[in-house]
């Protein structure tokens, strides 16, 4: 699989993610730098990863999604090339409305940071196969602003579409609906706050996230 | 400020300054004429106690210092040490005292900020975060809001970042209410032959300022620092700096990109006292001089005068001499990660600070002054003199041979005969006799304040980001555990003190502190390598302070050298006082250590259904200074458990081999809440009941609770529990079964005949449910 993983100033789970592409896909990503215009060629896989990438003092993924490689991320998208963007990712998806609704601060209006138990809601994704039988599997978040929001009307159709990937089973910021991760009509696109490149480690027995990445291996 | 900033600064400003009558002469003296207002403000602030360590410098050279393994130690921005494979591990521990207590978010963060600073100019890349609070009584007005204010802080900073907070204590008592404690390490990692120092040699190379623009905050914030607090201490939250962790992020990655290079020749950050120090310690180390042109300083205000510019102790600010010509290569980097930088002047060969502004020279002093010649002071002390009145708590009750044995799976044991046991100052046992309520006890010291789940705190903080993080506080772990990236080797680390024994013998407190930090690595499979310190007391001119100060370095000192455990860096933190009342002593120690292949490490939770329970090290039952006595008697009494070098080092050797060798996996340290506390951790984290039983010379409170040091908890299998015990006898340690693992209870085979039980659910609801609670925030 061909991977990307882009870097803004303010990634700071960007190395995380290679390491946990090139450990579970065999295959190093290459690290694409915000100003950069193009992904490279024939690319597979486009990864926003985690961080603050502008600071978020405005609003997180804001002017990240108005960076120019994110352009060129939404092309890709628009292809049906793959997208996963996890945490700050996943605010800036729905910035740039790859993704519909938006994450606003937590329910408890504090940073949390834990291991979450989540459902596997839909697991006929390209995100979510290698789960295979598996309906469960603990992911940690690690946000400020991690509260799905959308209208009522949105809700319902992410749900009877088939498109809310991962729900909490112990809802860390009151996300509605418990939505941990959305995916767009199409399929190629999903953002989800949990973390799954810190849980994709055999040598620490933290495994709960290497399913997405081979997942997305075998959909490639 | 005014004046013109070449009109002369007379005394009555040098006092406003901070500086006394006979600095003020002495400045005069040293420089052969009355210093301009803006010299004189440059003085204070490197003569100020917090820059200077005027006070404790002649004290803190009684630490040992060297071991083949140090590169650098104290002296340097942080200390460094070889952990093998061609890396250097370099720490530092750093207070924030007072811009916390002033204002909480932006103190904290600051804290946070400045001590990653320290590490990443030596060239590190930080890789852990650690943070030792201490908080007024909780009943104190202000308590609840600062530590929301520092806890919000710390996360926010380290967050941000993007480098883990791992570990880390909190503590609360009525003598922190006017001044809170808030001390942040940062562990990080450089290749060996990349580490970086502050020296900036040679003439005529450029200066160049990296990072966020100058402005007015935290004017005279070293100053503040080095002064006690009144009434109007608020007063003083100008004084307070401002944090930027996202450009805290630029500057790390342009620095370690920089630094990638061979173009810097010396870099410092600019934290207290910001231009002034920078600038004085990296041309003063490197034997030069410099000269700087502040109208070239990236400035946030207009109008700033060069007294502003000096003494700004704005943040994300850094300070590096290049090599010739390397400007634009600099620029280019800078440029990328969009970072303000200017060259702002060159060095020379004067051994002179000489600053221009509007074409005019403001300042023109002679380094030496400055830095190394700055005061010293012999403070007059007392050292403490404690007496412990016998009996300190009613006598009465049975002797302890009365107490029937009974107690499942424990076996006989004495005391030790290396265990100092000087009765005359340990409280007999209160409840000896009286009959105990061992489920009520065991959870509500559970719930105090000191033993409490934390968890509200640390699952604010990032624990996981770098992915490299085996241990941390979610794991309830004794140390921190952080793998070096791309190996199977790691790093524990820890943060320890116990204040009340410091207050009570400075010199075994300070002892204490050492060995506990070494027992926590120990515990977590490490073999411990070095400490950073951060002393924090009260007002040094007085000398029964000053007294304690000396007592706790010499205590800290003899443990250093007993355990190998030498000192890398530290920070001195004193007139932690407000109205007069100085907060505890507090030492606090980090400490850093090396597990070798981390598949061979220990965790408190490991432990299996029909495990049973072992305790390393001998036991005396000692109630001095205990939680015991504190939480149920409400007496802060006593002198605190001595600590046993020898017994410590070998017991911990002992552990650490029974740990590498795999026999065990399941291991906790004994220490504030004791026995009981230990195992009940060791419960709660693995969620599995414990069986205590016990017999023998103790009675039930002194076998629970008593803070004896140099012992572990350990759980194994029954069969490698009796080769534990053999191996324990041949090593001359002590060894004891007291518990057995199993069921959902904590379980009390207790002295009186009954079997008592505490659910692990309803002692998981109070010693989870008094923060969130005292937060006003549900579970």
């Amino acid at each position: 699989m061909k991977s990307a993983v882009i870097v803004f100033p303010g990634s700071n789970c960007d190395r995380d993610a290679a390491v946990a592409l090139e450990r579970v896909t065999g295959q190093k990503p290459a690290m694409v730098w915000h100003k950069e215009t193009d992904l490279p060629e024939s690319l597979d896989l486009a990864l926003l990863p985690g961080g603050f990438s502008f600071g978020d003092y405005l609003r997180a993924g804001a002017m990240a999604a108005r960076s120019p490689i994110v352009a060129a991320v939404k092309r890709h998208a628009e292809r049906g090339g793959l997208v996963l963007g996890v945490c700050n990712g996943f605010q800036v998806l729905t910035e740039t409305r790859l993704l519909p609704g938006a994450l606003a601060r937590n329910g408890g209006l504090r940073f949390v940071c834990r291991d979450v138990p989540l459902a596997i809601v839909n697991n006929n994704t390209r995100f979510t196969r290698a789960f295979r039988e598996t309906r469960e599997t603990v992911i940690p978040v690690a946000h400020a602003d991690g509260r799905y929001i959308a209208d009522e009307a949105e809700l319902d159709r992410l749900e009877g579409e088939g498109r809310v990937v991962l729900r909490y089973k112990d809802n860390p910021n009151g996300s509605a609906r418990d939505i941990a991760a959305i995916m767009n009509e199409g399929g190629n696109v999903m953002g989800m706050m949990p973390h799954p490149e810190r849980v994709a480690d055999p040598s620490l027995g933290r495994m709960g996230g290497w399913a997405i990445f081979q997942s997305l291996a075998e959909a490639a | 400020m005014q004046k013109h900033p070449t009109a002369p600064g007379d005394l009555a400003l040098a006092e406003e300054f901070g500086l006394s009558p006979a600095e003020y002469d002495l400045i005069v003296h040293k420089i052969g004429r009355v210093p301009n207002v803006t010299e004189l403000g440059i003085f204070s602030v490197m003569w100020s106690e917090h820059c200077s360590y005027k006070s404790s410098r002649k004290h803190l050279a009684k630490f040992p210092t060297k071991a083949p393994h140090v590169i650098y130690g104290p002296g340097e921005n942080a200390g460094a040490i070889d952990i093998g494979e061609g890396l250097a591990c370099i720490f530092k521990m750093e207070s924030h005292n007072h811009p916390s207590y002033i204002e909480p978010y932006q103190g904290a963060a600051t804290g946070v900020g400045g001590i990653l600073r320290d590490v990443f100019t030596m060239g590190a890349r930080p890789i852990a975060l650690l943070n030792a609070l201490r908080f007024g009584d909780p009943a104190h007005p202000k308590t609840r809001r600062l530590v929301d204010g520092v806890v919000r802080g710390i996360g926010g900073y380290g967050n941000c970042v993007g480098v883990p907070t791992v570990a880390g204590e909190t503590n609360f008592h009525a003598r922190y209410n006017g001044n809170i404690l808030v001390n942040a390490m940062c562990v990080g990692v450089a290749p060996i032959d990349r580490i970086f120092t502050s020296a900036a040699k040679g003439a005529g190379n450029p200066v160049v300022y990296v990072g966020a623009k100058t402005g007015r905050d935290g004017i005279h914030g070293a100053t503040m620092a080095s002064a006690e607090f009144d009434d109007d201490a608020e007063a003083q939250r100008p004084t307070v700096q401002v944090g930027d962790p996202f450009l805290e992020k630029l500057l790390i990655e342009a620095c370690l990109e920089l630094m990638a290079t061979d173009a810097i020749i010396g870099i410092q950050d600019m934290g207290a006292a910001g231009l002034t120090s920078s600038s004085v310690e990296m041309a003063s180390k490197g034997e030069a001089g410099v000269e700087l042109d502040l109208d070239a300083v990236p400035a946030r205000e207009t109008g700033m005068s060069p007294y502003e510019f000096m003494l700004s102790e704005s943040q994300e600010r850094m300070l590096m001499v290049l090599k010739p010509e390397r400007e634009e290569e600099a620029r280019r980097i800078f440029e990328k990660w969009g970072l303000d930088a200017a060259v702002i002047g060159r060095t020379t060969d004067t051994n002179r600070l000489v600053l221009r502004w509007h074409g005019d020279v403001v300042c023109d002093l002679p380094l030496g002054p400055l830095a190394d010649e700055a005061p010293l002071y012999e403070r007059p002390f007392v050292r403490p003199h404690r007496s412990f009145p016998s009996p300190l708590v009613g006598e009465g009750g049975s002797r302890a041979s009365e107490n029937r044995v009974r107690g499942g799976g424990a076996n006989a044991e004495g005391n030790s005969p290396n265990t100092p046991h000087p009765s005359a100052s340990r409280p007999p046992s209160p409840t000896r006799g009286e009959g105990v309520d061992f489920p009520a006890t065991l959870a509500k010291i559970m719930a105090s304040p000191d033993m409490c789940s934390k968890r509200w705190i640390w699952s604010q903080y990032d624990r996981h980001v770098m992915a490299d993080t085996v241990d941390d506080s979610g794991a309830g772990a004794d140390a921190a555990i952080v793998r070096l990236h791309g190996s199977n080797r790691a790093l524990a680390m820890t943060s320890d003190v116990t204040p009340r024994y410091v207050e009570a013998d400075p010199y075994e407190g300070g002892k204490q502190a050492v060995a506990e930090a070494w027992r926590n690595l120990t515990a977590s499979g490490a073999t411990p390598l070095a400490i950073t310190d951060n002393l924090n007391f009260g007002n040094p001119q007085k000398p029964e302070i000053m007294g304690s100060i000396v007592s706790a370095i010499e205590g800290m000192a003899e443990a250093c050298r007993a355990l190998a455990f030498p000192v890398i860096s530290g920070n001195v933190s004193l007139y932690n006082e407000t109205n007069g009342v100085a907060i505890l002593p507090t030492p606090t120690v980090g400490a850093v250590g090396l597990i070798a292949d981390v598949s061979k490490r220990a965790s408190i939770g490991a432990l299996a259904e029909g495990d049973l329970l072992l305790q390393i090290g001998a036991q005396s039952g000692w109630l001095g200074q205990t939680i015991y006595l504190r939480e149920m008697l409400g007496r802060e009494e006593g002198a605190p458990p001595p600590v046993d070098l020898e017994a410590e080092k070998r017991n911990g050797d002992f552990v650490r081999e029974l740990i590498e060798t795999g026999l065990v996996r399941a291991c906790h340290d004994i220490s504030d809440g004791g026995l009981a506390c230990a195992a009940a951790e060791m419960a709660l984290e693995a969620d599995l009941g414990i069986a205590l039983g016990w017999r023998g010379d103790l009675g039930d409170v002194e076998f629970l609770y008593g803070e004896d040091q140099a012992r572990y908890l350990v759980a194994a299998s029954a069969e490698i529990a009796s080769l534990i015990e053999q191996k324990a006898k041949a090593a001359h340690v002590e060894c004891l079964v007291v518990g057995e693992i199993g069921g959902r209870d904590m379980t009390f085979l207790g002295a009186s005949g009954v079997t008592e039980r505490l659910a692990l659910s309803e002692l998981r609801t109070a010693h989870e449910g008094w923060l969130p609670a005292y937060m006003g925030e549900a579970m």
